[in-house]
């Protein structure tokens, strides 16, 4: 990874600078109110930006995935270059058996051949989540394994 | 009292359509600023003028209530200007600006203090006018900053800690100018600065040291818990302020410095519609007790001073940017961006509004004011292309 500089913006929030590969000065700036801008330097003066680009959250959002930069989606595109391999998304509702159980105590992974890779916990991502990580009602499990294991995976988890 | 008393003699239909119609003027007024690229602020001292003493429709029966608002105005501008920063910004930009920030005091005080001794001041009137001089508005500048997209740029970080640091020094400075317009004698003087002092000190340790326990006793309140929370606390802390000498605005500064965390972010957001009307307030308070005709006679002193103000902080923004930028166009681009004054002048003035020279240098602070607000963002705009027309035609 390139070497990244913070600097703080007081009142307005944090900036991140760094040059690529090819040989570019990108900054991200980070506003408290969770806009987000995009600044690329001008090559031949860096004092100055030549593009800005303004970000709202949803498009923040947009740009992260569409760059792959989230675990979640990185996860996925390994998976799906696998033959065979398929991945799926459980939602643990209230009521389920393991809601309160730990990964490890259910046996999930011994009893199906599946693994849980990532734990959707409201905004938050548990990425690959140990035997200790508890399971809680309306986390979404990101798992992955066969066909045949998965679905016995959403019958354990469901029933 | 005698204030909420004269408020309820009135007749309240009337006040209702005088304030009615100010607001709905301002409000136009702010469109316009909008559409000009130009902060309202000026705009609002213009109207201030139109409807004040001896202005083009003078307004009468809503004036006191019109005082008391702009006086909370104060109150709320300043604490959001401390919700702004968090103390590790405070620390660090004190660690890398001291040292600009006391050439900055320099170069921009010296002229305003100069002319009030040259009109044959008082010498307290003299030592706030160069305080008017002095300081940029931190909300003009940072808007700027970001409406023309510099926020990327090397030399802006510097600029932005500039700004913390001067506005750390008006919480020193006001409460001593504060301290020695109370005191009348000598020796009472020394004392009322060392009380000031000493409870900005305190009031400073406490918001640093125990801020965070106090943002987190906030922080489960519901919007509207937290709305009157903030509020409450903010005139609570002011007006005891006040009590010992310390200016009431300081005191609401350093409330806002002591919140952080989310907090800060939400006490922001629901304080930030409520500063907005109240500080539109205060700006149309201080220039409706001037007299149009003041402003006329000190013309020549107030242009005098923009254009050093200017030269002033060109200065500032060529030294603070020494580590960071290279080029003389990004030096010169941030000084362009620190010409702008505002609140801190007017507040500063406003404070001077009861000493002898208090008129005059009101009419002064408010040229002032309309001068660099208005030439201080339209120079940050062409900053470039001026500097190219200026290298050329020293080249020839």
């Amino acid at each position: 990874m390139s070497e990244v500089t913070e600097t703080q913006l007081p009142g307005i929030g944090v900036r991140h600078e760094f040059t690529t590969s090819h040989g570019e000065r990108l900054a991200v700036l980070a506003h408290r109110t969770g806009r987000r801008e995009i600044a690329v330097y001008d090559r031949s003066n860096p004092d100055e930006c030549s593009t800005v680009l303004h970000l709202s959250p949803d498009d923040t959002r947009t740009l992260a995935e569409l760059l792959g930069a989230s675990p979640v989606s990185e996860a996925i595109a390994a998976v799906q270059r696998l033959e065979g391999v398929a991945i799926d998304w459980i939602p643990i509702r209230p009521g389920s058996p393991q809601d309160g159980s730990t990964i490890g105590s259910g046996q999930l992974r011994t009893r199906t051949g599946t693994s849980i890779v990532a734990l959707l916990r409201g905004d938050e991502t548990v990425p690959a989540p140990g035997p200790d990580v508890v399971l809680n009602a309306d986390d979404l499990a990101v798992a992955v394994g066969t066909s045949d294991g998965l679905r016995q995976l959403r019958a354990l988890l469901e029933a | 009292m005698t204030l909420l008393a004269d408020v309820t003699n009135v007749d309240p239909a009337v006040a209702f359509i005088e304030i009615g119609v100010v607001a709905l003027v301002l409000s136009m007024l702010a469109r316009l600023a909008g559409r000009l690229g130009i902060t309202a602020i000026p705009l609002y001292l213009l109207a201030g003028l139109a409807v004040g003493k001896g202005g083009i429709a003078p307004l009468d029966v809503s004036a006191d209530f019109i005082h008391l608002a702009g006086e909370i105005g104060v109150l709320l501008l300043l604490l959001t200007l401390g919700l702004e920063y968090s103390p590790n910004e405070l620390r660090d930009g004190l660690r890398s600006s001291a040292v600009p920030g006391v050439i900055d005091a320099i170069t921009n005080f010296t002229p305003g203090f100069a002319v009030g001794l040259v009109l044959g001041w008082e010498p307290i009137s003299a030592v706030l006018l160069g305080g008017v001089c002095w300081v940029s508005s931190s909300g003009i500048v940072s808007k700027v900053l970001t409406d023309l997209d510099r926020l990327g740029n090397r030399e802006t970080p510097a600029i932005l800690n500039l700004l913390v640091v001067e506005d750390l020094a008006m919480a020193v400075y006001l409460p001593i100018v504060a301290a020695v317009i109370a005191g009348r004698e000598a020796d009472e003087t020394i004392v009322a600065v060392f009380i000031a002092l000493t409870a900005v000190a305190m009031i400073l340790t406490v918001s640093l040291r125990w801020g965070d326990r106090l943002s987190a006793l906030l922080s489960p309140a519901s919007d509207e818990a937290l709305l009157l929370a903030v509020f409450g606390l903010t005139l609570l802390v002011g007006g005891l302020a006040q009590q010992v000498q310390v200016s009431a605005a300081i005191g609401a500064f350093l409330v806002g410095l002591a919140l952080s965390g989310p907090v800060q972010a939400r006490a922001s957001a629901v304080v930030g519609p409520l500063r907005d009307l109240f500080a539109a307030t205060f700006f149309v308070f201080f220039s409706f007790s001037i007299d149009p005709g003041d402003v006329v006679v000190v013309l020549i002193p107030a242009t005098v001073l923009a254009v050093l103000g200017i030269g002033g902080k060109l200065v500032s923004g060529w030294i603070v940017t020494r580590p960071t930028t290279t080029s003389a166009r990004g030096r010169l681009r941030a000084g362009s961006a620190l010409i702008a004054r505002g609140e801190f002048s007017i507040v500063i003035a406003a404070l001077g509004a009861s000493t002898v020279d208090g008129a005059s240098l009101g009419a002064i602070a408010a040229a002032y004011v309309l001068i660099t607000a208005v030439a201080g963002p339209l120079a940050a705009r062409y900053a470039d292309q001026l500097t190219t027309i200026v290298s050329r035609t020293g080249s020839r």
